[in-house]
């Protein structure tokens, strides 16, 4: 038997792991950082574990048709496959484990499918009929909208500046010229940092979610194993992009404690704004998006073609 | 089919199906607009429908039974740790409740967070007195709850009455109508006393007999009958979930 292959499944199975772990212990963080901003004490860092065990260990699982069924699997589907698409360590020899497709991904593709788990979620909220549901697909739908443009405004940049659309190219870019594109191109790092508010969906931009007024949206029919379903794609898929991010813009990590130090740096950013923050509404939110990072993101990609 | 055709025709089903509610036996518990009926479709074809059951399973709760050994008392464990309450406020007592998530008590320390939809919840607290409309609107909350769930019932209210034990429009004992699991007594308890009522919840999750769920599934006919003695217009399924 080829030995490769096991190597294949263990590192498939090793990178899920991993990508679990750190989305599940960030979302805990996350939690423990706001309660103390807000002077609580806070639950304890690895609550989020003890809440999807237990959402797995529901026994009634109650559903309103097959889509509903299909909608948190197409969302963890999404999550995964991104992750496989998605060099995590930039190293020669630890990359073993987490080789994966890296070589065959790139950002276009990556483009597309970290978009695919939203649109499955939102056809399984919609088999629901649930009005919360609705309203919120329509609004995270619609904040979408939003936040790609300054998103992909700022790939193109560096993508025109590095010559290159694979992730690993851009990685090997950033360390043949000894720098991080977050220097050599830090319009297009404001525009996609800004548009990265936007994607973790924390406050201001909670507004599909909005536990106040819409009953946490998508998620308002779903309860038990979809919902820990949804909960474990979202840590993946929280991973999945700070990873990303950690790679285009901050020159990739080359062991697994400077991918912590980074990823959990970056994602401070959404968090402690989002902490301080009330909710925009659902267009005030689109036309944030529309306005300055936007625009920045214009000058960024002008700046690449025009002076460097 | 012309449109009178079409009107004279629905207006003869319609009277079909007042003189079938009306000369019914026993008493129904559905309003006449919502009971099985034959209608036209768009097409001309004359078809059944059962509005009530087009949005709600008609099934009733079976006894779930637990897993074996550890593998039941790691749940249990995970279960007990994350208490996730509903958040639909009853009565006076769900005045007691916000203070519960401020830096003052701050409940998420014990893993209790509230949640706004009732499937995404497993705690339920009854707090306060409970009017015969609200219980009706509590019943379908809890039952739409995924099982294994849990009721705290809060203040005195609950367990006797109260101050309200005269009352034309409140019930007595929450115990007929839904199974508790815990009791906090006082006339109102402070969130301190709420907070040790979780630890108390979280103590009998633990020692695996918050089986709440399952002893509604074993003596429904019994709960069904007291809820229906109280509630006069019912007009929903047995078990909606």
């Amino acid at each position: 038997m080829d030995n490769s292959i096991w190597i294949s499944i263990l590192g498939f199975l090793a990178t899920i792991t991993l990508a679990f772990v750190v989305g599940v212990f960030y979302g805990g963080l996350v939690r423990k950082v706001t309660a103390r901003i807000q002077n609580r004490v806070g639950p304890p860092f690895y609550q989020n574990f003890f809440d999807i065990v237990k959402l797995y260990s529901k026994t009634t699982a109650i559903n309103h048709g097959w889509m509903q069924h299909l909608g948190p699997a197409f969302a963890i589907t999404a999550s995964v496959t991104s992750l496989m698409f998605i060099p995590i360590l930039n190293g020669q020899g630890d990359m073993m484990w987490f080789e994966n497709l890296n070589f065959k991904g790139d950002l276009i593709f990556l483009l597309y499918m970290m978009v695919f788990g939203s649109l499955g979620m939102a056809l399984g909220a919609g088999q629901t009929g649930n009005p919360y549901s609705a309203i919120g697909v329509s609004r995270g739908l619609s904040q979408m909208v939003g936040y790609e443009i300054p998103w992909v405004l700022a790939l193109v940049a560096i993508m025109m500046q590095a010559e290159t659309t694979s992730i690993t190219g851009l990685i090997d870019y950033q360390n043949a010229n000894d720098t991080w594109m977050m220097f050599e191109s830090p319009l297009a790092f404001i525009a996609g940092l800004l548009a990265m508010l936007g994607m973790f969906h924390y406050a201001p931009f909670d507004v599909p979610f909005a536990p106040a007024e819409l009953a946490s949206g998508p998620a308002s029919e779903f309860g038990g194993k979809y919902l820990a379903l949804m909960m474990t794609s979202g840590a993946i898929m929280a991973f999945v992009k700070l990873v990303l991010f950690v790679d285009i813009f901050m020159g990739g990590a080359s062991n697994l404690v400077m991918l912590l130090v980074k990823t959990f740096l970056l994602y401070m950013v959404p968090v402690l704004y989002g902490v301080v923050s009330p909710r925009y509404r659902t267009e005030q939110s689109i036309r944030y998006f529309w306005g300055w990072p936007t625009a920045i993101g214009v000058l960024g990609v002008l700046y690449v073609v025009f002076i460097r | 089919m012309s449109e009178l055709d079409m009107n004279d025709k629905m207006n003869e089903l319609l009277k079909k199906a007042e003189a079938n509610a009306s000369t019914k036996e026993e008493k129904s518990f559905v309003r006449p607009e919502d009971e099985e009926r034959e209608v036209i479709a768009p097409d001309g074809s004359i078809i059944k429908v059962n509005p009530i059951y087009d949005y709600f399973s008609g099934e009733k709760p079976t006894v779930e039974e637990p897993s074996k050994g550890v593998v039941e008392k790691f749940l249990n464990w995970a279960r007990a740790e994350s208490i996730w309450v509903l958040g639909f406020g009853t009565g006076c007592g769900s005045i007691e409740i916000p203070p519960l998530m401020t830096p003052r008590f701050d409940a998420f320390r014990f893993g209790v967070q509230m949640r706004p939809t009732p499937r995404q919840s497993n705690a339920f607290i009854i707090s306060g007195y409970l009017s015969v409309k609200t219980l009706k609107r509590v019943i379908r909350s809890y039952e739409q709850m995924p099982s294994p769930k849990y009721i705290i019932a809060l203040g005195s209210c609950t367990i006797n009455g109260g101050m309200y034990y005269d009352s034309y429009s409140t019930i007595n004992r929450l115990d007929k109508y839904l199974p508790v699991d815990v009791y906090i007594a006082g006339c109102m308890p402070r969130p301190e006393a709420l907070l040790a009522g979780f630890m108390k919840l979280k103590e009998i999750i633990k020692s695996g007999n918050g089986e709440g769920a399952n002893i509604y599934a074993e003596n429904f006919d019994e709960y069904k009958a007291n809820q229906k003695k109280v509630i006069k217009d019912w007009n929903m399924p047995d078990y909606n979930w």
